[in-house]
């Protein structure tokens, strides 16, 4: 376990100076919100109906551009090698690696989101569950994620390539996320019932993921 | 306590590196791996080292550690340096002292001399003094296997004549090392492994 949080802290640790990580992510994620009202014009109608889609899909947008820096930094300096010829398993690293990227991005996307939805005249009682559904779901976005980052590790400037493997796979996320917020909004649905397969979601992707993302490094490194 | 390897193959991008290649080395030995550029030297470590795979044959090791894989209680310095830029010299080492599972951090400062640079961030470093920090893995945790690749690039004369201390005090303690190099690093060569010629 003492592996385990060694390498937590030390991914919190380099999120934090190298800067450009949470800041970057989140100043993507205004700038693709404020782009909608821009667009479609001043209807405030139609922004808070549209508001808690936008707002996942942008979330979902600004994470992807984050996920190369879960394990690219660590293959190019060779510390891979080192981190796979520890004795705690490859499935844990990744794992926690996974955990840092959530830490680290997930959760500040999550709490900012209530505040891009001003700019998207989301309503206030859609705020406090806009927050948590994102907060339940990021897990799910950072650990699948390691999957696409992993598998498109070999490959230099394979981000586009990360976003085209994941995308896909975040449907049902998007798909939970947004139905929860509706539902605490306006029902019928009770907001128990998306919310919980959200959570699930999650959980199953917290333990999956990291065996599918330590067979591809795997791979990345034979 | 012996590192066996029989009938050993490795190929690289379809091509066969080297086939039929077998060796023993034993506790307290040094082997040198030979050969010119492309010859396989990387991918024979590495593959021995766990991070990759040989085509054919097997490597064993009996008498170590019980339980324990072979990647698990081998140290591998290769061409990269496994350095974080944005880390300092001694939180590098706290980390890797925390992830392999506990070592001495002052006596991995002083293999090669690192106090007084121990509080620099890694980035501000030379080629030379990344590598110094790299090769300090091996003081820091101590393991039986020692896999190094080219150690001594970019170390000064100085720096070489330690790693060679090192590697001496390391097979002289009953410990194993391969490494392949260009460079002359003293006496703890017993053995020779030569890979065969390639064209270039």
């Amino acid at each position: 376990m003492s592996s385990f949080s060694a390498l937590l802290k030390r991914d919190l640790r380099l999120a934090m100076r190298q800067g450009g990580g949470a800041g970057m992510a989140i100043g993507f994620f205004l700038i693709v919100v404020s782009m909608v009202p821009l667009g479609v014009g001043p209807d405030l109608n139609l922004l808070a109906r549209v508001a808690p889609g936008l707002l996942w899909a942008a979330l979902l947008l600004a994470a992807l551009l984050t996920l190369d820096r879960i394990f690219q930094a660590d293959y190019e300096d060779g510390s891979l090698d080192a981190i796979v010829m520890g004795s705690m398993p490859l499935e844990l690293a990744a794992a926690a690696k996974s955990l840092a990227h959530w830490i680290t991005t997930g959760v500040p996307l999550a709490l900012s989101a209530p505040l891009m939805g001003i700019i998207l005249n989301l309503e206030p009682r859609a705020i406090g569950p806009l927050a948590l559904t994102m907060l339940v779901g990021t897990p799910a976005i950072s650990f699948i994620g390691a999957i696409g980052a992993a598998l498109t590790l070999v490959l230099r400037r394979g981000g586009l390539l990360t976003a085209v493997l994941v995308m896909p796979l975040y449907v049902p996320v998007l798909i939970f996320g947004v139905s929860a917020v509706k539902a605490a909004v306006s029902g019928p649905v009770p907001f128990e019932a998306p919310f919980l397969i959200l959570a699930a979601l999650s959980l199953a992707s917290v333990v999956l993921s990291p065996l599918a993302a330590a067979a591809a490094l795997r791979a990345a490194l034979h | 306590m012996r590192l066996s390897g029989e009938d050993l193959a490795c190929e690289r991008g379809g091509r066969m590196l080297f086939s039929g290649l077998s060796f023993t080395l034993e506790a307290g030995q040094g082997m040198l791996i030979e050969g010119p550029n492309g010859s396989g030297k990387t991918t024979l470590i590495r593959a021995i080292a766990g991070l990759g795979r040989f085509a054919r044959g097997h490597i064993a090791l009996s008498g170590g550690v019980a339980g324990v894989e072979l990647d698990e209680q081998a140290h591998y310095v290769g061409h990269a340096d496994a350095v974080k830029p944005q880390l300092s010299v001694t939180e590098n080492l706290a980390f890797w002292a925390g992830y392999l599972g506990g070592g001495d951090i002052g006596r991995a400062l002083d293999a090669f001399g690192l106090h007084p640079i121990a509080d620099l961030p890694a980035q501000v470093l030379s080629a030379g003094q990344r590598r110094k920090l790299a090769l300090s893995r091996l003081a820091l945790v101590p393991r039986l296997l020692w896999l190094l690749d080219e150690p001594s690039v970019s170390l000064d004369r100085a720096a070489q004549q330690t790693l060679a201390g090192l590697m001496a005090a390391h097979v002289a303690g009953g410990g194993l090392l391969m490494a392949s190099t260009h460079m002359d690093l003293g006496t703890v060569f017993s053995k020779n492994l030569r890979l065969g010629a390639v064209a270039a």
